[in-house]
């Protein structure tokens, strides 16, 4: 059996050299084949390793998950990949719950310690399967997307929090007990529906980020069940990646971790649909045509792409237009907030399936800077991250949310389909600015019409 | 025994920590989703838990391996699709 060992060390080994090697767009291609080949191995040591296995059923169960997998891989579109992602954390949280009620269903003689980790297990996991499902329906839109709040929510979520100790405290002491067992996974799974269920769209990032953590903390979790390292390294790095990514994400959004396990996120949204619209801002309203002379005249262009820009497609676009740009040879970058898109990173994938160069793809801090000496900054689909509201008004709910310096480039072209708020429902006065200019219609056949007018020029 | 294996947990997390922090915001999502395919690392589990007596507990082995492969297998893959569009002109 220690023989064996060695090999789950040398698959835990080749995880963290596939994330090692995730540090570079060059070299994360053959990342992701070193972690697949370290899991490989960890399926091979495990066929031989363990001697009475049903492979009859082994195989029917890797041939099913393998097609629908592979048919998921090749079907999902860029626009839909935070939908796979939540529904993938789903399958591999609920597997891990699902090993661990295995395990306990073997009973025998099993210790406090045993059976800890396996509550811990079929809590973590059946509350990400719940979750993801959930945030899964949302962003396919099937559930509302809008934050869905009922009385005495956060009550309700604590009286359930109570009882899931009570429950595991009564595993521990009678563990023969059904009962209590089929009460831990209704639960949990309740849990994972209330506690995902009042967090809006918009907010989805955070919330696809930390059932990424609690789908490796499930599998931690489920190591300890076994005893097997490979899954308690490699659920400690998925747990401790999610934990960063949701972090990244809360302070791109000026949000607490707290704010958002407690599912304050969406009731806040709520309060701010009042003091919407409450400022008029006066608006230059321009025709692709003029907008085209003033990019004639730039030599430094940055395009700060939201998710609008995904919606309409238009990436195909953009970079139609910024080849032309750079073409009469002028500077053209991308500026990319943390929570541009609908999960971290999203946007700088849909840019890079447009085939846009990775290195013209740059992130906030990085690219702040270059607002200053920036003569057109164009923005397309976003909103609230190009609010100067953010810096100075203590009411706004974007108040102290880190935003992109636009309003500091000489002209600001502003994209939208029409005067519509976003998603925290505030109108933006970046729009009434003087350097600002708006040029209304869907991105896609704007950007189309500004080339053909650039090209007439 | 129990003390060993808290110390490897422990230890992985701060490996992680290490190693995640310095991967680039472009390529988040990636990360997310090749993470995401490692943490269907359950699959051994799952393989180990077929050996279980009993209907149920068959049952249980059998869902938890096809769930685990979808998660490895998708996961690994879109993640190669995505990576494979990040090019430099």
């Amino acid at each position: 059996m220690n023989y064996f060992n060695i090999f789950y060390v040398i698959a835990s080994i080749l995880f963290i050299l596939g994330i090692k090697n995730l540090s570079h767009p060059k070299t994360a291609r053959r990342g992701n084949f070193i972690a697949a080949m370290g899991m490989l191995i960890a399926i091979i040591v495990t066929l031989l390793a363990y001697g009475q296995l049903d492979y009859k059923l082994i195989i029917i169960g890797i041939v099913i998950g393998s097609i629908i997998g592979t048919f998921f891989a090749l079907k999902v579109e860029m626009t839909q990949m935070p939908q796979m992602v939540a529904i993938f954390n789903g399958f591999g949280g609920s597997a891990s719950a699902l090993v661990a009620a295995a395990e306990f269903l073997k009973s025998g003689d099993i210790s406090t310690f045993t059976i800890s980790t396996i509550i811990i297990s079929i809590f973590v996991g059946t509350l990400t399967f719940s979750g993801s499902f959930i945030a899964f329906g949302k962003l396919q839109g099937f559930v509302s997307g809008q934050p869905i709040i009922f009385p005495a929510q956060q009550l309700i979520n604590a009286v359930l929090a109570i009882v899931l100790l009570v429950l595991g405290y009564l595993i521990i002491l009678s563990p023969i007990e059904m009962n209590y067992f089929y009460g831990l996974i209704i639960i949990s799974a309740v849990l994972g529906i209330t506690l995902t269920i009042p967090i809006g769209g918009a907010d989805m990032p955070v919330v696809i980020s930390l059932l990424n953590s609690y789908s490796g903390i499930a599998a931690a979790a489920t190591g300890f069940v076994l005893m097997n390292n490979a899954l308690i390294i490699s659920g400690a790095l998925v747990g401790a990646s999610g934990l960063i990514l949701t972090n990244i994400m809360c302070k791109g959004m000026n949000r607490s971790l707290a704010n958002v396990i407690f599912g304050a996120v969406g009731i806040e949204q709520e309060t701010t649909d009042s003091d919407s619209n409450q400022k008029q801002v006066l608006i230059k309203s321009y025709s692709t045509e003029e907008a085209a002379m003033i990019f004639d005249a730039a030599e430094k262009v940055i395009v700060v792409p939201g998710y609008g820009l995904a919606v309409a497609q238009a990436q195909h676009a953009v970079r139609e237009v910024a080849e032309f740009l750079e073409s009469k040879g002028k500077e053209v970058l991308y500026a990319i907030h943390p929570v541009a898109g609908r999960m971290p990173g999203h946007m700088n994938v849909l840019l890079a399936e447009a085939n846009i160069s990775y290195d013209q793809l740059k992130d906030l801090d990085e690219i702040n800077p270059d607002f200053e000496d920036c003569d057109v900054a164009l923005v397309l689909g976003a909103n609230d991250v190009v609010n100067p509201a953010a810096r100075h008004d203590t009411s706004s709910p974007i108040y102290g949310m880190p935003i992109l310096d636009v309003d500091k480039s000489r002209t600001v072209i502003i994209n939208k389909r029409t005067m519509n708020t976003g998603f925290a429902g505030i109108q933006n006065e970046l729009f009434g600015f003087d350097n600002s200019i708006m040029v209304f219609g869907d991105a896609k056949d704007m950007l189309q019409q500004l080339l053909k007018d650039l090209k007439e020029l | 025994m129990d003390i060993n294996i808290i110390t490897v947990f422990i230890l992985a997390i701060f490996v992680g920590f290490e190693i995640i922090t310095k991967v680039p915001p472009t390529l988040h999502t990636p990360l997310m989703s090749g993470s995401n395919a490692i943490s269907g690392i359950a699959i051994v589990g799952a393989i180990i838990s077929t050996n279980i007596n009993g209907e149920l507990g068959t049952y249980l082995g059998l869902t938890a391996l096809t769930f685990a492969t979808i998660n490895v297998v998708g996961g690994f893959m879109v993640t190669d699709r995505m990576l494979k569009m990040f090019k430099r002109k």
